[in-house]
């Protein structure tokens, strides 16, 4: 129960970034909650006044979902991409390209769930182009520490405090 | 949304010694010999470092011509920091939004006869 609700960000490879989160729920029913449009649009990016109006998910093998977000102020997010690969409460890979793409290509998302003892761990991986653009999105800078705030750079580098 | 400031940013914090180098500036200026002092890397490697970290705007250097001390620039890592904290908040916050509709998923599951009931737990225990 411990670390159940803490958000796990990894680097399985040199091309992406998994996100891991517990969930204490039957996996068939966080499957439900991700690809029903009625589910997702309640809580995927719904926070600080945003809104999901836009949620369309033909869910099969070749299908596409397109996502559409609005801030309070008018300012709209909007992404979509093709399904790949659909297992009914186990996993799912689709393509992702934003509308203003703040990374360059099309970036491959699996989406997998995985329950043990009435807990369902949903895992998230991103895997874009190259390396390059991954380190660009987020590694580097999250994996060195400096995520944890300029206040905490000197804890990079313990030497340097009694030097 | 990144810009390509943020680019540079992240691109200059990808390297350990200009990280240790940052590290050693947030506690106060120094020059290219202090810097180098805790390393096992020539002042002239401190300096290539020191380049990068200047064209990302992370460092600049004083004018004192013999020791052109370096300067740490707050801005462009309060940057990193802040996109970095909104991705990691976006998440959070939407996880803590699905954690809530799943417990109104599971109680509509527990009713049985109930109409809009839509999936059926297997095996589920209570």
């Amino acid at each position: 129960m411990k670390d159940l609700g803490k958000l796990q960000i990894t680097t399985p490879s040199d091309r992406e970034i998994a996100m891991s989160r517990e969930f204490r729920a039957p996996q068939a029913l966080v499957w439900e909650a991700y690809t029903r449009p009625e589910h997702l649009t309640r809580w995927l990016g719904v926070h600080n006044g945003w809104t999901f109006p836009i949620c369309e998910m033909d869910l099969q093998v070749g299908g596409n979902y397109r996502w559409v977000w609005r801030s309070p102020n008018g300012m709209e997010m909007a992404m979509g991409g093709v399904y790949r690969e659909i297992a009914p409460s186990r996993r799912i890979v689709c393509t992702e390209r934003f509308d203003n793409p703040w990374y360059e290509g099309e970036a491959v998302d699996t989406v997998e769930f995985v329950e043990k003892s009435g807990v369902t761990t949903l895992t998230m991986t991103v895997l874009y182009d190259s390396k390059a653009i991954r380190d660009a999105v987020l590694q580097s800078p999250m994996e060195s520490g400096v995520a944890a705030g300029f206040d905490k750079l000197e804890a990079l580098l313990p030497s340097f405090a009694s030097a | 949304m990144p810009s390509a400031g943020l680019d540079a940013t992240f691109a200059a914090l990808a390297d350990p010694t200009r990280r240790a180098i940052l590290a050693r500036l947030a506690t106060g200026d120094a020059s290219v010999a202090e810097l180098a002092a805790p390393f096992a890397i020539s002042q002239p490697a401190i300096s290539k470092h020191l380049k990068v970290l200047e064209r990302a705007g992370l460092v600049t250097r004083g004018i004192d011509a013999q020791r052109r001390p370096s300067r740490l620039e707050a801005r462009p890592l309060a940057e990193v920091h802040e996109w970095l904290e909104r991705y990691r908040e976006y998440w959070e916050a939407s996880f803590r939004q699905l954690d809530s509709l799943l417990v109104e998923l599971q109680q509509r599951d527990r009713k049985p006869g109930d109409p809009t009931r839509q999936t059926k737990p297997k095996g589920a225990k209570g």
